[in-house]
């Protein structure tokens, strides 16, 4: 019976086909390792801010009046309202967290190489819309961080040669930030961002699931089948991966809630204390500081303090930033080397991959504090060091001795 | 190598000092630092502590700060004070018990009295933190040269007179001759007498015995009660929030236990 009615929608819908091809039949290596949760954790917090986002959404008035006000009526007022909040903007934290944790692992194993660069790219799509999104939802409090914020970020616009003014007001719909500016934010936030986050998201792991996952030694698992044509040194993704996945779902959920609840300005990181007080657009913050997952980006803004060629510092920093951000696309075709893992690759590699990550935890400390002319020094040195983990990649990659690969995955 | 040692020491002094005074130009009885905030102790669950607190900003402070994100009944009920009492002593005017806690002072009017128009204080310790608050309300000193008389150490030249003049009493900035230091930590001695050599200092701030309705001891202990009210003021659910808080993740601990105990089951198969 059962089966009569699955072929009578499998004939019409591929609800086996899909489900056999996504999940009872996907191989996942056997060696992938704590890195590889960063991926799974990342569809639990978009499903904790979708759902928590839509609750939000019931109660908050975007107004310039009333936005701040509303938010205060849903963390009073609203039963659970503080809940709702508070996972809202512990899930933004956790989703750049984490999103920052599963780059870094695509880095290390070169899971961005030959055939996962489109992979690569549309991760990235994922990233970019992120950060995109962190940014106008951050303004929608309507707190006195959130509009010197966008003051800080939308005002890079106007430093853009020619065109920048009129552009600048043209984003903007108003001469300043205004309720306008809010109204066109919120739109962007709770509609077309999330939707197309979900529809690049759908792509990646449709991507994903046509080439396969990397694994920590960057072997090909498809190499060697048994006779069924499975690859030996996989498992199947269901249940073996899931029920994996589920014990760090867990895990995870426990560090969430326990910041959730007992913790969640983190200690002005995750909601800043300025942003206790109302928009003002006489009173400008003595500090404007972007979310912790901006730092490093905004370090990148603030380290260059010198005009080239008649271009304005503004402008040349808005460019390097934004370089900082794109540039992570370029890697599939930066990386020359024969080998895909860290494990493998030689010792120029795992140097600059180290220094890749100093420069990034330095900028972001630098970003976070408030310039002064040794620091703006250190943010210039760890700019040019961050950029040259990408820049000087097709030359140590090409160059250096590697170790040789094994044929198989190594389990520790 | 030595050299780059010292470079780098010189500019990581560089690259982290932090030149800030939280609390302006107070200072504490240990007559030694400056701009450090005293301690305020927040207990949301202190509710005698809560209540006597509410009690004081109803009567000190509400006159120019609306608490306007929050309301009286919801007040009352986390404070554990009956409605009827609440409703006699603490509502002023013709507010219900479920409105909004504001106030009936001219946004515009006020800013001409004052320079500034007295910001809303529902969120203030969020924005600021208990401890500046506390420290805050007891800084304010007398100073002629202010057009309202009073002055505050934490927050200088700041708009708002001494509302708290008779209970606290005349609080004057005096000078003071303390120990100078040694380079070495200790004390300057006299080579000759051995006495400790001191220098005058000033900016601390007295209270004129017997001029304030309470001792210093029950201002402080004011000061903490309205502190601690603010602190509840700005985050209402902090009890309620910490306690689905352990809830939540007991479940989720024996939740966990349970994924892992099943993921081992599960990978005995693949071996």
């Amino acid at each position: 019976m059962v089966n009569k009615i699955m072929s009578w929608f499998d004939e019409r819908l591929p609800i086996t086909a899909t489900i056999e091809r996504h999940l009872t039949k996907y191989p996942a290596p056997i060696n992938m390792n704590i890195w590889y949760l960063a991926g799974v954790l990342l569809v639990v917090v978009l499903v904790i801010q979708l759902i928590s986002g839509i609750w939000l959404l019931m109660n908050y008035e975007p107004t310039a009046e009333g936005a701040f006000a509303s938010i205060q009526y849903i963390m009073r007022d609203v039963e659970y309202g503080w809940m709702i909040r508070y996972m809202h903007t512990t899930g933004s934290s956790a989703f750049f967290a984490l999103i920052y944790l599963h780059m870094f692992r695509g880095m290390m194993y070169g899971s961005y190489q030959k055939p996962r660069e489109l992979l690569w790219v549309v991760g990235w799509f994922t990233f970019f819309l992120l950060c995109a999104l962190g940014f106008t939802g951050y303004v929608l409090p309507w707190g006195q961080m959130s509009f010197w914020a966008a003051q800080v970020i939308m005002s890079l616009f106007g430093s853009i040669p020619f065109i920048g003014e009129d552009l600048l007001i043209w984003i903007r719909g108003d001469y300043l930030i205004s309720g306008i500016t809010l109204n066109r934010l919120f739109a962007l936030h709770v509609v077309l961002l999330p939707l197309a986050l979900i529809a690049v998201i759908f792509v990646h792991i449709l991507a994903l699931h046509e080439v396969g996952s990397n694994n920590p030694d960057g072997v090909d698992v498809k190499k060697f089948k048994d006779e069924d044509g499975v690859p030996l040194d996989t498992k199947p993704f269901f249940p073996y991966d899931i029920m994996h996945d589920l014990y760090a779902i867990g895990v995870f959920l426990i560090f969430f809630c326990f910041i959730m609840f007992f913790y969640p300005d983190g200690g002005g990181y995750l909601i800043e204390y300025v942003n206790y007080e109302p928009a003002d657009n006489l009173k400008t913050p003595d500090h404007i500081v972007p979310s912790w997952y901006y730092t490093p980006y905004y370090a990148m803004l603030r380290a260059i303090t010198f005009p080239i060629f008649g271009l304005s510092a503004k402008f040349l920093g808005f460019v390097v930033m934004a370089a900082g951000i794109a540039i992570f696309v370029a890697l599939p075709w930066l990386d020359r080397s024969p080998v895909k893992s860290i494990r493998y690759k030689g010792i120029f590699s795992k140097f600059f991959l180290s220094l890749f990550v100093v420069s990034f935890f330095v900028l972001g400390y630098l970003g976070s504090v408030p310039p002064n002319p040794v620091r703006t020094l250190f943010a210039q040195i760890f700019t040019f060091t961050y950029f040259a983990y990408f820049l000087l990649m097709p030359i140590y990659s090409k160059y250096e001795k590697c170790k040789p690969v094994p044929d198989r995955v190594t389990l520790s | 190598m030595r050299y780059l040692a010292l470079i780098f020491l010189m500019f990581s002094a560089n690259f982290i000092a932090e030149s800030s005074a939280p609390c302006g130009s107070y200072v504490g009885d240990d007559l030694e630092h400056v701009g450090i905030c005293d301690i305020a102790v927040v207990d949301p669950t202190d509710k005698a502590s809560l209540q006597r607190g509410a009690q004081l900003y109803m009567n000190y402070c509400l006159g120019c700060h609306s608490l306007k994100y929050s309301r009286y009944k919801r007040m009352a009920e986390d404070l554990e004070i009956p409605l009827e009492l609440f409703k006699e002593n603490l509502i002023f005017g013709e507010q219900k018990i479920g409105d909004l806690i504001t106030i009936g002072m001219d946004p515009k009017e006020a800013k001409e009295w004052f320079g500034n128009t007295p910001p809303d204080l529902t969120l203030e310790v969020g924005l600021r933190g208990p401890d500046w608050i506390y420290t805050y309300l007891k800084s304010f000193y007398l100073d002629e040269s202010r057009p309202l008389g009073a002055n505050n150490m934490v927050y200088e030249n700041v708009g708002m007179p001494n509302v708290l003049f008779n209970m606290q009493g005349e609080q004057r900035s005096v000078c003071k001759q303390v120990p100078s230091k040694a380079p070495n930590g200790g004390l300057k001695q006299d080579p000759l007498t051995g006495k400790i050599i001191t220098v005058e200092k000033c900016g601390f701030l007295e209270v004129v015995e017997g001029t304030g309705e309470v001792s210093k001891e029950q201002f402080d202990t004011n000061m903490n009660d309205l502190t601690n009210f603010m602190a509840y003021m700005t985050n209402p659910t902090k009890t309620e929030r910490e306690m689905i808080g352990f809830y939540v993740i007991m479940y989720l601990i024996i939740f966990t236990i349970l994924a892992f105990l099943l993921y081992r089951e599960f990978k005995k198969d693949l071996h």
